[in-house]
């Protein structure tokens, strides 16, 4: 259970991890646990036309993190229905973020991961 | 070598009986008549469509519909980009005419949407996500809406302008008998409408659609043989973005249509000064804003008020999607870049009929995902 954020030896850092690096194309060879840092909210919704397996509503936030100086973003469902843009929040990790069963994926789930972070206001 | 666009053509938006296959050939014949082509002289097909197995499970739509046509033995494939697949098509007929390995291309974008649900349709829509994104239950409506609260929040533009776009697009759709809406809505319907993705409501959204567009290429040599009005391609560009939304830089920056769009001013010797109409994606209210601004009409952090002063109205200095645009025309995903084809052609060839403005020069974006990929097409009329 870890939210991992890669580094390339440029320096540039990734949230998820990649391959080759986003920004240069050398390989990420490094990565960064960040699951036990606090991010601030840069900006979020409250969707209430979700798909098949998805809760709802689903509220969604994109988080800034800093990981070891750099500036890390990561989008994740929020436990409260509503929160406030620069608001602290800490990731909580949950099993099944939707339900794998249902929904386009349902033949081949194991194709992806579906347990992840949540964010949770401080 | 020059590209000419010597015929066009799109099908009614909207909730069809027809499937894909169907409608696909409709808009392919009418678009054969309309540019006076024998079948057999098509060398090249181009079909562009987003998921038809995913949605019908009908696939090889590219062979199908040449051989519903009579374009054989054509060059055919099917042309996926997502939601700029018809613009990534309008780039694929360009370069097959432009290289020389097609003096005749037809391009049909085509997508069968309706018979899902709502929920079913965005999953489909929402596969395109990262894996990262997808298991949060991200959807392109919640990209919307978290992009718009920032730029609302960051540069203090006013909720009403995104409804301002969509009372403009939904006004220009009322004289579109193609368009899937042709109904004025107000600023306070839109405003009032429910929520879907906070801040963004029902009125901030496409529709989901049913629809075929097509477009007919050749050389400007044979174009001047067959016809006195045609229009010339005379800038194209296509770029990508990052996969996961939230890498990128500045959440209201779309890199795909600034990256795009300079190519494409570069390749027709022009710029945003220099342009009379465009079509933009509006697929969300708030995407006519970020296009805006990174096409290079307004700076970043003030494309809202365009909306708000009339600028982007049909009578106003730049009309921006006379044709009812997405929110009003309907987002047939494959056949959305297409139509956005079919609307500047007809505006400068002169056949737009009631939404007619006065255009030599005009500007289509396609953008695909939550701007994951990028088409900027710049057409001219003929001199």
């Amino acid at each position: 259970m870890t939210l991992e954020a890669g580094k390339c030896p440029n320096g540039h850092v990734s949230y998820p991890t990649h391959p080759r690096c986003p920004e240069c194309g050398e390989p990420q060879e490094e990565t960064f646990d960040f699951s036990d840092q606090r991010g601030e909210v840069v900006t979020w919704t409250k969707s209430t036309a979700t798909p098949p397996g998805v809760r709802q509503p689903n509220t969604l936030a994109i988080v800034e993190f800093d990981v070891d100086g750099d500036v890390v973003r990561a989008l994740g469902q929020v436990t409260t229905e509503e929160i406030e843009t620069g608001a602290e929040v800490e990731p909580v990790y949950v099993e099944e973020l939707r339900d794998p069963d249902v929904g386009l994926k349902r033949e081949n789930p194991e194709s992806q991961e579906w347990g992840g972070y949540r964010w949770d206001p401080v | 070598m020059g590209v000419a666009v010597i015929g066009a053509s799109m099908t009614k938006f909207g909730q069809r009986d027809a499937w894909i296959q169907e409608l696909l050939a409709q808009a392919g014949e009418e678009c054969l008549d309309d540019a006076g082509v024998t079948p057999t002289d098509v060398e090249h097909l181009y079909v562009s469509n987003m998921a038809s197995g995913e949605f019908e499970g009908q696939t090889g739509v590219m062979n199908a519909l040449a051989h519903d046509l009579g374009v054989l033995p054509a060059y055919s494939e099917r042309v996926d980009q997502t939601s700029s697949s018809g613009g990534a098509g309008i780039y694929e007929a360009w370069q097959s005419i432009a290289s020389g390995a097609s003096e005749m291309t037809l391009l049909v974008g085509g997508e069968k949407m309706t018979h899902k649900t709502t929920g079913e349709a965005t999953d489909i829509i929402a596969s395109i996500t990262h894996p990262a994104e997808y298991k949060h239950g991200v959807t392109l409506p919640s990209f919307a809406g978290m992009t718009a609260r920032h730029y609302l929040e960051r540069f203090e533009a006013p909720r009403e302008s995104l409804a301002r776009v969509a009372v403009k697009n939904h006004k220009n759709g009322v004289d579109n008998p193609n368009a899937q809406f042709q109904k004025e809505i107000t600023v306070e319907q839109a405003l009032d409408s429910p929520i879907i993705a906070d801040p963004l409501r029902l009125y901030d959204f496409c529709p989901i659609t049913d629809g075929s567009a097509a477009m007919m290429f050749t050389t400007e040599e044979r174009a001047k043989e067959i016809t006195d009005e045609y229009a010339v391609v005379s800038g194209i560009g296509g770029a990508t973005d990052t996969h996961v939304v939230h890498e990128r830089d500045d959440p209201t920056v779309m890199g795909g249509v600034v990256e795009s769009s300079k190519q494409a001013y570069e390749m027709a010797g022009l710029g945003p000064e220099d342009l009379d109409v465009a079509e933009l994606h509006d697929m969300f209210t708030i995407l006519e804003f970020l296009q805006l601004e990174g096409i290079g009409v307004a700076d970043q952090g003030t494309a809202w008020e365009l909306a708000m002063d009339g600028t982007t109205a049909k009578d106003g200095n730049l009309p921006i999607n006379t044709s009812g645009g997405l929110k009003s025309k309907g987002h047939p995903l494959g056949a959305s870049g297409v139509a956005q084809g079919v609307e500047i052609y007809e505006q400068l060839v002169g056949e737009a009929g009631p939404r007619q403005v006065d255009a030599e020069t005009a500007l289509a974006c396609n953008v695909g995902g939550f701007g994951n990929c990028v088409i900027t097409t710049i057409m001219e009329a003929a001199e």
